[in-house]
């Protein structure tokens, strides 16, 4: 290899990805491209996941036509411990996993630093709509895309100074269509894909169906009861519910009910009118500062607590160790224990952690 | 810099007059060797010359050779043929291999009991992977219908003592299988003298064309065909003949067999080199297979805390082509059937690393992937989750 930069491209076979390996190579980069094989599952391989069959014979064209190196690097093991067991355990403490968020921060990022290292490349790149920016000081910052539709912050916001120091995101300054107009520009015969919408590793399995499978979550009948403790119903089993969801509830009323918190000792689904709903405060754990060091306290910022939420203005402050107590300028209706607040500051992540 | 190749035991380069002993019959000699008319007297010409060439390198007779698509359809005729034919002739109903063939084999032995009901037995292999011509006694049975093992190892190098095992089979009257895939390439082969009875060969490892291959079968071994349809090759194999390929297996084996005593002391002394170099200079690695009794240009090791497939993408990277002996590109690591019949630990065999070299493989290649190699498995094992 000659003395140009070396970058491992994290290439899933998509129209993103793709584009991004090219926009290196035209940066003068020499690429590499990288696939993680993190689930395999021949029952339900589906054609949105990212490392089937199918995906890794795209990622491999793509690779061929750009005429850069590609392999597939197991992570079958350590996705599993990392992801899926962390889904079904959340499951049966009967909180709401964020599976894509842990994988980002769990796997993928630390998998991929490690090839970095065995390569001895220089950085990584990935098909994630976000800005990236390093300031004088050397400090990286982590900001909205300039495709705010695609914008991607929110699942990348458990990332690290270190590993963002690392990382590039080819895509940030773009939008979906000038993507797609790169790809035609480099003859990339990457077929639009439907997105991945869902978790890669349920394919055509609803996240009941497959927590039944792994025998998982208390899966017991139970009642439905309103705030004040009023049997309404019965519910069949805790796993099967979010918080905040509406349908399904199966509850005859003049006024919608929606699910407000899940019991799991005593095993009942509390129910609730949309009026009785909501709240402004709640505490986060398990944090990530994107500077590397905790904001100014109590501060105010936009926050997120749901991929693709419309964000709401929020002041932190801090709790006991380790902890954050977020207070919200509106109510809430779907603060959701085990999903991701994050925090903004205009267009900056500042930081998140896991709602409780 | 140029990559440098070191996996001749997975394919090897064509030589070029291979190439040119097989371009005539692709547009102006293209008639088919069934057709009575003249275009198709001279593809026949052509197939027969070439089976005349190899039963001379091999010595069989020209008739005693089947031509195929490949070692894996030799294989594949050998033991599915013989074996079913066997049992509606005399009611065998057996197979004796070992653990450490190749897919090819093991895998048709495994529908050969899962399909078609058939006993399996396994021989004992040693450490290095070899079989005992005593263990073939003892396990040989009176229903064993045939006895399949490998000539050299395509993963560890080992070679059988072939003509022992042969000899016995013989005594018992048993039809004796080798898959000579890999010893083809480097051993002057003589069926005769080594008492075997189904050989089977493949071009593409010695300098010849992909997609072409044969089984010397000894007159008087009987077995079904697998392919149905035509009557070419005896019956024993329907479809139109690959004049083209056909002719560059005969040549290839041909040269091959003509350059055995210049290349292979080279080679040797190269690999000799080779494992020398890098048992001194990388802590925690060990040679697998046989030391000595081994194919000349095969080196295989195991690395302590390292993944072989891992290692052989670095090294890919860092322009060597190398095997981790498995042939697994997926990502999806096991640990090589033939590494656990040898005892090698599971964590072990996840280590293992497969180097081959040939005609095209200099000192100097080998002292630039020794640097790079002893480089990067530090690097690995340094930087391991």
């Amino acid at each position: 290899m000659s003395q140009k930069r070396h970058v491992l491209v994290a290439m899933s076979g998509g129209v993103d990805s793709s584009v991004a390996a090219a926009l290196m190579l035209e940066e003068g980069f020499a690429v590499t491209g990288i696939m993680l094989n993190l689930w395999s599952d021949p029952t339900c391989e589906t054609q949105n996941a990212c490392c089937t069959p199918e995906a890794q014979r795209l990622a491999k064209t793509t690779a061929n036509q750009l005429r850069i190196p590609f392999y597939v690097i197991d992570a079958k093991t350590i996705f599993y411990k990392e992801v899926v067991q962390y889904f079904v355990k959340s499951h049966e403490q009967g909180v709401t996993p964020n599976p894509c968020w842990v994988c980002n921060v769990k796997v993928k990022w630390n998998v991929l630093l490690e090839q970095l290292n065995y390569f001895a490349a220089d950085f990584l790149a990935t098909g994630h709509y976000a800005k990236l920016t390093q300031d004088k000081i050397n400090i990286f910052h982590l900001c909205i895309a300039e495709d705010k539709k695609k914008d991607q912050s929110y699942v990348l916001s458990g990332l690290t100074q270190n590993e963002l120091s690392r990382t590039i995101f080819p895509l940030g300054e773009l939008t979906k269509n000038q993507v797609r107009e790169n790809a035609l520009h480099y003859g990339l015969d990457t077929a639009e894909r439907h997105e991945s919408q869902d978790l890669c590793f349920l394919g055509p399995k609803s996240p009941e169906q497959f927590l039944k499978e792994l025998q998982v979550g208390d899966n017991r009948e139970g009642d439905i009861v309103d705030s004040k403790g009023n049997i309404l119903g019965r519910h069949d089993g805790l796993p099967s519910y979010t918080i905040g969801q509406r349908k399904g509830i199966k509850i005859a009323a003049a006024e919608p009910y929606y699910v407000i918190r899940k019991e799991v000792g005593t095993n009942k689904l509390i129910i609730s009118h949309k009026s009785e709903l909501g709240a402004k405060n709640f505490i986060v754990t398990n944090l990530n500062w994107i500077l590397g060091r905790e904001p100014e306290m109590p501060g105010t910022v936009q926050l997120q607590i749901r991929y693709h939420a419309k964000k709401v203005e929020a002041t932190i402050n801090r709790s006991k160790e380790g902890k954050i107590e977020v207070a919200s300028s509106v109510l809430l209706r779907d603060i959701t224990p085990g999903q991701i607040a994050v925090f903004y500051t205009g267009e900056e992540v500042v930081g998140s952690g896991i709602i409780q | 810099m140029k990559p440098i190749y070191l996996d001749y035991a997975a394919t090897t380069p064509m030589n070029h007059r291979v190439l040119e002993s097989m371009l005539p019959f692709f547009e102006v000699q293209f008639g088919n060797p069934s057709s009575s008319h003249f275009f198709g007297q001279k593809g026949e010409g052509a197939v027969e010359d070439a089976r005349v060439l190899i039963s001379r390198a091999l010595n069989c007779q020209p008739e005693n050779i089947i031509f195929t698509s490949g070692g894996t359809e030799s294989d594949n005729l050998a033991l599915r043929g013989t074996s079913l034919f066997a049992r509606r002739s005399k009611g065998a109903n057996r197979i004796l291999t070992t653990p450490v063939e190749h897919p090819a084999v093991a895998n048709t032995v495994r529908q050969l009991y899962e399909v078609f009901g058939f006993e399996v037995d396994y021989l004992p292999v040693d450490s290095f992977g070899m079989v005992n011509p005593d263990d073939v006694k003892k396990n040989i049975k009176k229903d064993t219908a045939l006895v399949s093992v490998i000539y050299a190892n395509n993963e560890i190098g080992t070679i059988n003592p072939i003509n022992e095992i042969g000899a016995v089979c013989r005594s018992h009257g048993v039809p004796f299988h080798t898959d000579a895939v890999q010893a083809a390439a480097h051993l002057a082969i003589d069926t005769q003298a080594e008492n075997i009875d189904l050989l089977t060969i493949g071009a593409h490892k010695f300098y010849g064309p992909k997609g072409v291959g044969a089984l010397i079968k000894k007159p008087g071994i009987q077995l079904f065909p697998i392919q149905t349809g035509g009557s070419q090759e005896q019956g024993m194999r329907a479809g139109t003949h690959n004049v083209p390929y056909i002719v560059g297996l005969a040549t290839a084996l041909e040269l091959a067999e003509k350059s055995f005593e210049k290349t292979e002391s080279r080679i040797r002394e190269l690999r000799d080199f080779l494992i020398v170099t890098i048992l001194g200079q990388i802590p925690q690695v060990k040679l697998t297979g046989h030391p000595t009794q081994r194919l000349s240009n095969h080196a295989s090791f195991i690395l302590q805390g390292i993944d072989g497939n891992q290692l052989v993408i670095i090294l890919d990277r860092a322009g060597f082509a190398c095997s981790s002996g498995s042939a697994c590109k997926t990502g999806n690591p096991k640990p090589s059937e033939v590494l656990k019949a040898i005892g090698v630990p599971d964590d072990l065999a996840l280590g293992s690393l497969r180097l081959t070299l040939g005609n095209q493989t200099t000192k100097r290649e080998l002292d630039s992937f020794v640097a790079s190699l002893v480089e990067i498995v530090a690097r690995l094992r340094k930087n391991r989750l």
